[in-house]
């Protein structure tokens, strides 16, 4: 067993942990963030998305202890102070980028990740960006329309219903 | 103006705040004080004789509670099958024992053999590995056609064959159907596989049994579509658990698709096993896990013929499956190629003499059942693909073909057994001809053409049966429970309704769009009304959502009750207001006197119901909640019309989606983004289907797509944007809320527009030797078509 800290949402965060233990499975049952989800086993769906010292990374394939000492955000630190949705939360609540919302946490961690290094992307940026996350209730339209949303560019012209 | 509120309202979500805040509630973020944890040991075999399974080392391991096997089930039943049925000689179906660990023989790669025990996930997962298993593996039956061959090895022994039923439907209409083909002056026949998917939703299943010793009780937590069905199969069939002492709970269900309706034997062992340990005991599937041990979709080797006149007038149809159900039955399956595949095969079309054959086969592999769409992918699929060969054969328009064909006249009885109630396919036709802006077709491919693809364009029209079901009928048919639903609304003293459900939401925003209907019925607002589903203590009994039924059946349910809360409320009302009940009309939420100024307010009736001072006890009785179950009389029958543009490299055989456009007429709505929500998912699952996704096992039963390395998953980069409109609509004739439902449609409607459009990208490219490719509609398979 090894002792670790980290920064998680803000916050110092410690536990011991195995050698295998990987991160996403600290976060949710070590730190009981259970935002991160685990929906595969080999590394593709992209439930687990978190950010570590600022990067998108699959929690899944990560160990725990290799994020000792690291900056680590996850879907529950994304929300404003005064618990409102932030800008991409709320695009995805305003264009019904979610049904069973099981994804959908990896979804805004992987879309936060994209906006701030493509702050304009288009349609193909996106939907390219994304083929680390997998979404198995919307076919995607609404993800990248809220994603679209988000960096503030026109989705009219994307039909809404 | 689109409404803010109420019936055919956006209403943004209200589900949505926690899933975007990582505070949804999953199974597998529920944990028990002191809950152990389980790890299943699964075959690796397809098909062998167990001699023996040692766990004596793997018992002594750290942190081991304890190891069960088969043996442990000895006195305990097996999962039941919900479905009989009847074969063309009136005989039932074979019905195998399904044990919960098996029992002498391993049938499938990933039948579970013995279930581990640990204080940790981890430690059950080590002590898997130190249990020796002695199996003698026999050969696998894997191919469907070998299966049914005389003196094929049998998944079970003690059955008489591998064949589970040889269905005719209708039976007694054969012969006029055989000699209508042979008066044909045109017969189109086209053979084609209708390939297994695994359904994928992306949260895996979970199961946490807890036991209370003190009162008897079980709780089973568990990733299910239908919790009291659970309860009931459960509790009566497999454990013996009487009802007022068993609980099932689904919280928050990352996605189902019809994989969790069903009764599985994980979650039967977690609460089997709280009560022999006296501990809770959790499980969580992996995802590899899940792709040998969640039931299968689809499956069928099919040969459909179509009869036409000189006229080109559809005069029957013939058409014979292989249904593969796997290795055992699981929960539904019978009733999927029977009920809801024959029924459908008349689509939207006058073809007066139908006639369907259906064997399903047990193979050794995992078991089969529903999967979106459940039966009516699989005959749309062959119907419309058998449509749109005939117009080319024929040198027709595959839309004229289809539009000289269709029912236009309702109530219509079909020669497969059902009714449709209403419906306009001609309207649905003109729509998609409008929204898919079909006349700029030939201009869209001559610029494809010019940038060295091939492009097509794919029609096809669907109907599907939703909203099951009609209890008596199904009966009558073999289902082996009713297929009703029900709600609860209680009106609290303030005013504020918590609606009991037993309906479930996965992801079809039910705690959204159900309080839309109730505030429309009251004329007060949303935010009043709140939603609860998924725990059988606090909702009355219900079948759950599949089928898309939540809104048909539930909903209706919903209204019943509501109804009984407004008779009530005036009652009430015309008390206070002292006027006769006739005179009370109820109008955005104030009861108010016909033709005069008197009027109070909803909250003044409910407090009077719940503080019963100035009230009349002598006629009625206080308090304000009511039940009502409703059972459906018909199925729905939503409808549409579908068009699919791909381009085609010849070079690689790869195809893209670049234009995709549903026309559904789903009858009422009750709110639009979330309809179009859904089928944009079925669209998104259709086209993984016809292009992607494929469930390959090889010839010794080795599952070779066991994860996301080899099964192809649909991802953003694979779709376009969907056009998608549902404004023709023909509102179901019985049911209150006039709704048809619209969960499946885009899983029904999108395998034949896109492989109807790659047979045209390929034809138009003079590839016309290619009649047929089966799916999945890989780039290997377009180029050995075009190249063969």
């Amino acid at each position: 067993m090894t002792k670790i800290t980290m920064t998680v949402n803000g916050k110092s965060a410690s536990g011991d942990v195995e050698g295998r233990t990987l991160l996403v499975d600290f976060l949710r049952n070590d730190l009981h963030l259970t935002g991160t989800h685990v929906g595969c086993d080999t590394s593709q769906c992209g439930a687990c998305t978190v950010h570590v010292n600022g990067k998108a990374v699959k929690s899944c394939t990560m160990f725990a202890a290799d994020a000792d000492g690291a900056d680590v955000q996850t879907i529950e630190g994304q929300a404003n102070e005064d618990g409102s949705l932030n800008v991409i939360q709320q695009a995805f609540q305003d264009h019904h980028g979610l049904q069973c919302g099981f994804c959908t946490p990896g979804m805004v961690m992987a879309a936060a990740e994209l906006l701030k290094n493509n702050p304009k992307p288009t349609e193909a940026d996106i939907r390219h960006h994304l083929e680390g996350n997998i979404c198995r209730c919307t076919g995607y339209h609404n993800i990248v329309k809220s994603i679209m949303a988000a960096s503030g560019q026109d989705v009219s012209a994307i039909a809404a219903e | 103006m689109p409404k803010d509120s109420g019936i055919g309202a956006s209403s943004k979500r209200r589900e949505d705040i926690r899933f975007l805040t990582g505070t949804g509630q999953y199974t597998d973020d529920i944990n028990v004080q002191g809950q152990a944890y389980v790890h299943f040991l699964r075959s690796s075999v397809a098909h062998g004789r167990i001699n023996s399974v040692d766990t004596s080392t793997a018992a002594t391991m750290p942190g081991v509670v304890r190891i069960f096997t088969g043996a442990d089930f000895e006195g305990v039943g097996g999962l039941p099958c919900g479905w009989q049925v009847t074969d063309r000689h009136g005989q039932p179906m074979q019905e195998p024992a399904h044990p919960v660990l098996a029992q002498g023989k391993v049938r499938h790669v990933g039948d579970p053999i013995a279930a581990i025990v640990a204080d940790s996930a981890s430690q059950a997962r080590d002590a898997a590995e130190a249990i020796v298993v002695d199996i003698e593996e026999l050969s696998a039956v894997i191919d469907m056609k070998e299966a049914v061959k005389d003196g094929a090895t049998k998944v079970h022994d003690d059955l008489t064959s591998n064949l589970c039923y040889d269905w005719g439907f209708v039976e007694e209409n054969k012969g006029a159907v055989d000699e209508a083909f042979a008066n044909a002056a045109h017969v189109t026949t086209l053979e084609l596989v209708n390939q297994r998917l695994v359904a994928n939703p992306m949260e895996p299943r979970v199961a946490i049994g807890e036991y209370n010793r003190a009162n008897d009780e079980s709780t089973l937590y568990t990733t299910s579509q239908n919790p009291h069905v659970i309860r009931l199969l459960m509790g009566a069939f497999v454990l013996g658990i009487p009802e007022h002492k068993l609980r099932v709970v689904a919280p928050d269900v990352g996605g189902g698709f019809g994989t969790k309706i069903f009764h599985y034997a994980e979650e039967a062992f977690c609460t089997f096993a709280a009560r022999q340990i006296n501990r809770a005991v959790k499980w969580t599937s992996s995802r590899s896990e899940s792709f040998m041990s969640d039931a299968q979709g689809r499956d069928h080797v099919t040969k459909i013929e179509l009869a036409l006149d000189a006229d080109n007038n559809f005069m029957a149809i013939r058409t014979d499956t292989l249904a593969n159900m796997g290795a055992y039955l699981s929960t539904f399956a019978p009733s999927v190629p029977t009920w809801l595949h024959g029924t459908l095969m008349a689509g939207n079309y006058k073809t007066p003499l139908i006639y369907v054959n259906v064997k399903a086969v047990f193979t050794n592999t995992v078991a089969v059942d529903a999967y979106r769409g459940a039966g009516r992918p699989e005959a749309t699929f062959q119907l419309e693909r058998l449509i749109d060969k005939a117009a080319r054969e024929l040198g027709v328009d595959p839309i004229a073909l289809r539009r000289q064909n269709f029912i236009t006249q309702f109530p219509y009885a079909t020669p497969v057994a059902v009714e449709y109630d209403t419906g306009n396919y001609v309207a649905t036709m003109d729509k998609l001809e409008q929204i898919g802006d079909l006349a700029g077709f030939e201009a869209r491919r001559k610029k494809s053409e010019a940038n060295g693809k091939l492009r097509g364009l794919g029609i096809n029209c669907y109907i599907e049966a939703c909203g099951i079901a009609p209890s008596a009928l199904v009966g009558q048919l073999g289902a082996r429970a009713g297929l009703y639903d029900a709600a609860t609304v209680r009106v609290n003293a303030t005013g504020t309704i918590s609606v009991m459900v037993g309906a479930h939401s996965h992801g079809q925003g039910h705690e959204t769009a159900f309080p839309q209907v109730v505030a429309e019925m009251l004329g007060i607002d949303e935010s009043m009304i709140d939603i609860v589903h998924g725990d059988s203590s606090k909702i009355p009994f219900g079948m759950g959502t599949y089928g898309s039924r939540s809104i048909a059946v539930c909903g209706s349910a919903m209204v019943r009750a509501t109804e009984k809360i407004i008779n009530k409320a005036k009652k009430i009302a015309s008390h206070l207001l002292e006027a006769s009940e006739a005179d009370i009309e109820l109008k955005d939420g104030q009861f108010s006197v016909v033709g005069t100024d008197k009027s109070c307010a909803w909250g003044d009736v409910t407090l009077a119901a719940y503080v019963p001072h100035n009230y009349p006890l002598e006629e009625i009785e206080p308090g304000l909640e009511e039940t009502a179950f409703y059972d459906p009389s018909n199925f729905t029958y939503p409808a549409g019309a579908y068009a699919c543009e791909v381009e085609v490299d010849t070079a690689t055989g790869k195809v893209t989606i670049e234009r995709f456009s549903a026309a559904d007429d789903f009858g009422n709505v009750i709110n639009p983004m979330i309809v179009s929500g859904q089928v944009h998912g079925g669209i998104g699952q259709g086209i993984g289907q016809a292009l992607l996704e494929n469930t390959v096992y090889d010839e010794n039963g080795q599952l070779l797509s066991g994860s996301y390395m080899d099964y192809a998953m649909p991802r953003a980069s694979d779709v376009p944007f969907f056009t998608v409109d549902h404004s023709c609509q023909t509102p179901c004739t019985h049911n209150p809320l006039g709704v048809k439902g619209c969960g499946e449609a885009g899983a029904i409607g999108t395998p034949p527009a896109v492989v109807n459009a790659v047979i045209d990208a390929l034809h138009s490219g003079g590839h016309t030797h290619v009649t047929h490719i089966d799916m999945p509609v890989s780039p290997s398979r377009v180029w050995s078509a075009i190249n063969g």
